[in-house]
């Protein structure tokens, strides 16, 4: 397998071809807005959180592959569990990102995992999910 | 295809050498930040083991030495710009320090509420931003020009924008985006016609193009080293003597001062006074070498081997499906070719393209407002350089086709 191959795999592309959740939530509880400043990426997460658990969630935005897909298999991640299994995620995640072998529970992101590899792109991969942490530090 | 030769230019750039990814690498980033040649690194390192101390400070020969080396820089970009007096150029740490030296200082002086500034949407965040700092301090106006259907600046808007509140045009030699180079005596033909200054962001002028700031009529030029052939941490801000004669202060310290109490403090002539504290002085003499180097090149072949290299980019990409390229075609188009591919993201054509060992950049450029005005907040551009050659370009075409392709295989 290639460089390009290891780092946009199949599921990667199929994701950002064919994103899930992509849409807004008219009724959500919680909304951020995130920017990467580096590329001007813009990403718009809503939340819709009941009795701590997240009942719904859908995203916005443009974004390269990485941004796109990581936050597609986010939202599919994240959706119908709690807050806390969601920031354990989080961090679960961006820890895998840093080049730390990925967690079990990460399943599918694990994808995701030839990112830690390419400095570059580290900001598009966890876009996604620095603004999922700013959307949960809002009250709801 | 022009009057140099890059294959044995190339000889003098060790870096051209390496490879990234297992292949040669390609680098094609030189709108960001050219590569350098051994005689920019040996004179830094020359300088540093035989004649370095403080300038403008000690009676002792090693300062002499260094504040002579120093100055002969000043002397050396002076000529390049064909500026008429070396003490009228001021070393800044690169165009984005010298453009705020300029605003923050003249600006600060001179301009009032209402005062008008002229721009154009195709600027660098670096001619844009200093002038939003005044507008919050002062209340100036920034009126930005449009572009033609081409790509261009469009002079009939921009002489609609002058008005007798005008007091500054700011822009570009040439685009870091679009390649497009401005008419740059025109436009200093209009501002001068209603009193403004003419201000000239030079990052990709001073490299590639010549640069004779007396027949363009600007007031100020500003230009970065490390873009041209030279080390980072130095550029240089060029203006007409009597305009930096306006001008205050633009840091206190060291070396920029005549006369200091513990109360107050008188300033020193142009250009020490917008020098303080220890300045770049290796650097200085390594753009010296670098400037060296282009002259004995020749900015006219350096400027017409770019322009060829974007011609035969661009004809070869044209006929490619799937590709949108930006900027103008004709005289006044220099050697960058900004692009997008249909459904990839600019920064995965960078990363596809960084795996076959090219470099180019991907992103917003640091021009946002152009961005909105071509109606896309991101490209991949490919920038060409005294040492690009025409298989270069050609194995770059080609990563994009095969990128193009990848990409597609998903659709």
């Amino acid at each position: 397998m290639g460089f390009l191959e290891s780092l946009y795999k199949d599921v990667i592309l199929e994701h950002y071809k064919r994103p899930h959740n992509r849409r807004a939530l008219p009724d959500a509880s919680h909304t951020h807005e995130g920017v990467n400043p580096s590329c001007g990426d813009e990403l718009t997460l809503y939340l819709r959180i009941e009795d701590g658990t997240i009942r719904d969630v859908g995203f916005e935005g443009e974004g390269c592959a990485i941004s796109q897909a990581s936050a597609s298999l986010m939202t599919d991640a994240i959706k119908g569990g709690s807050v806390e299994r969601a920031l354990a995620l989080s961090r679960s995640f961006k820890a895998m990102i840093r080049g730390e072998p990925p967690a079990p529970e990460l399943g599918e992101l694990t994808s995701l995992q030839g990112i830690a590899k390419l400095h570059a792109r580290v900001k598009c991969a966890t876009l996604a999910w620095t603004t999922l942490d700013a959307a949960l530090e809002q009250p709801s | 295809m022009s009057g140099l030769d890059a294959r044995a230019l190339r000889r003098d750039f060790p870096i051209l050498e390496r490879t990234v990814h297992g292949r040669p690498l390609i680098y094609l980033d030189n709108a960001a930040s050219s590569q350098k040649p051994r005689q920019v690194v040996e004179a830094m390192v020359a300088y540093y083991y035989n004649h370095h101390a403080n300038v403008h400070r000690g009676a002792h020969t090693l300062s002499t030495e260094a504040t002579d080396a120093y100055e002969a820089a000043r002397t050396s970009v002076a000529r390049f710009v064909h500026a008429p007096e070396a003490r009228s150029v001021v070393f800044t740490r690169n165009t984005t320090e010298a453009l705020n030296l300029f605003v923050s200082s003249w600006g600060g002086a001179h301009l009032r509420e209402g005062d008008e500034v002229v721009v154009t949407v195709a600027e660098h965040h670096a001619n844009l931003v200093p002038w939003h700092f005044l507008k919050r301090a002062r209340g100036i106006v920034i009126k930005a020009v449009g572009l033609t259907e081409d790509d261009r600046v469009d002079l009939d808007a921009l002489e609609a924008a002058l008005g007798e509140r005008t007091r500054v045009v700011s822009t570009f030699h040439m685009s870091n985006v679009l390649g497009t180079i401005n008419p740059l005596r025109r436009i200093a033909d209009l501002a001068h016609g209603v009193g403004a200054l003419f201000v000239v962001d030079g990052a990709q002028g001073a490299p590639h193009l010549p640069v004779d700031v007396q027949s363009i009529d600007c007031d100020a030029y500003a230009l970065s080293g490390h873009k041209m052939l030279g080390p980072t941490g130095v550029g240089a801000l060029w203006a007409r003597a009597e305009v930096l004669e306006s001008m205050p202060p633009f840091l206190g310290g060291g070396e920029m001062i005549r006369k200091v109490t513990v109360e107050d403090s008188s300033y020193a002539g142009i250009p020490a006074r917008f020098e303080a504290g220890t300045p770049a002085v290796a650097e200085a003499v390594g753009l010296a070498a670098a400037i060296d180097y282009l002259e004995a090149v020749g900015m006219e072949a350096v400027a017409e081997h770019d322009a060829a290299l974007a011609r035969y980019a661009l004809d070869r990409l044209d006929g490619v499906d799937g590709v949108t390229l930006y900027g103008p075609h004709g005289d006044d188009r220099g050697g960058i070719v900004t692009f997008n591919i249909d459904g990839v993201h600019p920064h995965d054509v960078a990363t596809a393209l960084d795996a076959e060992g090219i470099a180019i950049r991907s992103g917003h450029h640091c021009a946002q407002p152009l961005g909105r005005a071509l109606g896309t907040a991101a490209s991949a551009r490919a920038s060409f350089y005294l040492y690009t050659t025409e298989d270069e370009v050609d194995r770059f075409v080609d990563a994009v086709v095969r990128t193009r392709d990848f990409f597609a295989a998903f659709a």
